[in-house]
């Protein structure tokens, strides 16, 4: 088999984010690229967050897939330039996310210390899509996650927040 | 990025420990209250918090292990260097004390960590551009939950309010060695490498004083006598202690593997 670097994107498309199982690793954003370099191919994928310790086991699944579908010799790069923001998320992964319980990330906002002091995220929640909303944790079971809570329906849920 | 002037390599591996020292002692302390915290969320905020520190200070390791020659590892910085060649800032390794106190320690390391990464992602080092990039990110969650939290200490009951008071009063001669600089500033600050932090003293007290009005605490005053000596390995006595519990598993197994 002529392995393309198309064919090992098309692969790779099976791997799926630990924490997240239902997203693939190329969904998150995670997945930056992969080519051939000479016979070896070589995959970059960046942390979500610094500590991010599904990392390890990212790498462990991307050498393991492409090893069951024949190719032999991989390399897994980290990089950390560009950072990994939310805005990478495809519709398709926001839409999953949203249909398991999870407010999906929005657009990030411009940087500041005002607007981090001030300004909380207004999420709406994704089982009545009511605005009524408010957070009662800055971090949940995940770092990339926090705690809500919609008046409307009475139901607490999660928000993948905008990184 | 290699260096081929030595005396400015030295410097940037110094400047790299420091930042790396400053964010593993404080995720360390932060991770002693897993399983401890007040609440549930709160233990999940503060071992969050811990856990991007953590991460942030693998990165700033393992970029000085580079700089130091090719037989240091990370680990070996992190778990076989003694106290007094550790070069944080003695805000950090201070005792997590009741729940007022850990957060009061950390509001005045976010505001410190926004305004040094504000200007960090501009580096003309592009390896400690691209961890700032990514961690000032991180630091953002950081500073929205001590915010949060002094507005919800300091506007509770009169006793959160006074238990803040006390972490105020204890903490606040530990704020100045954020902004300490020496011969290693000044030739980076020179190099475009690190920034002048001198210049960002008067925004970071602002925005520290505004936030403690908010909080229904007083006005402190940022001219008075502060602590100093951590950047240069002297301690207080909380470091010792911290270090022997988290370097004793390595220390007495030195080939010990997860």
């Amino acid at each position: 088999m002529v392995i393309t670097e198309e064919k090992i994107l098309e692969i790779l498309e099976n791997v799926s984010d630990p924490e997240i199982p239902y997203l693939s690793i190329a969904d998150m954003g995670i997945l930056r690229g992969a080519k051939l370099v000479g016979d070896v191919v070589v995959v970059t994928v960046t942390p979500t967050y610094s500590g991010c310790p599904a990392m390890y086991e990212i790498r462990k699944r991307i050498v393991e897939e492409l090893k069951d579908n024949g190719v032999e010799k991989v390399k897994v790069e980290t990089v950390l330039s560009p950072a990994w923001t939310t805005d990478w998320m495809n519709d398709k992964a926001k839409e999953k996310l949203k249909k398991s319980g999870i407010a999906p990330p929005g657009k990030t906002d411009e940087f500041s210390i005002e607007n981090i002091l001030n300004k909380t995220d207004s999420v709406a929640c994704p089982f009545c899509d009511s605005d009524n909303t408010e957070m009662r944790a800055e971090f949940s079971a995940t770092a990339c996650k926090s705690l809500y809570f919609c008046n409307n329906c009475d139901q607490p849920f999660e928000h993948f927040k905008c990184h | 990025m290699t260096y081929t002037d030595e005396k400015l390599k030295d410097a940037v591996r110094e400047y790299t420990l420091r930042l790396a020292d400053d964010r593993m002692i404080l995720s360390h302390r932060l991770s002693e209250l897993c399983g401890h915290g007040p609440i549930l969320e709160e233990d999940i905020a503060t071992t969050n918090t811990a856990l991007d520190l953590l991460g942030q200070a693998k990165l700033y390791y393992e970029k000085a292990a580079e700089l130091t020659n090719e037989n240091t590892s990370a680990d070996d910085l992190v778990f076989f260097r003694n106290e007094r060649e550790y070069t944080n800032v003695q805000l950090v390794e201070q005792d997590n004390g009741d729940f007022a106190f850990t957060t009061f320690r950390q509001l005045l390391f976010d505001v410190y960590d926004i305004l040094l990464y504000s200007e960090l992602i501009n580096s003309k080092d592009e390896g400690l551009k691209a961890i700032a990039q990514k961690a000032i990110k991180e630091t953002k969650y950081h500073l929205r939950h001590s915010h949060d939290w002094m507005l919800k200490l300091g506007g509770g009951t009169e006793e959160s309010n006074r238990r803040l008071k006390d972490a105020v009063d204890w903490f606040w001669n530990y704020s100045g060695e954020l902004f300490y600089s020496d011969e290693v500033d000044e030739l980076l600050i020179k190099e475009g490498i690190a920034p002048d932090m001198s210049k960002k003293r008067d925004e970071y007290y602002k925005t520290v004083n505004k936030i403690l009005v908010e909080s229904e605490l007083d006005e402190m005053d940022p001219e008075v006598w502060m602590h100093s000596g951590g950047r240069n390995g002297r301690h207080s006595e909380y470091l010792g202690h911290t270090l022997a519990t988290m370097q004793y598993l390595p220390r007495s197994m030195p080939d010990a593997k997860w």
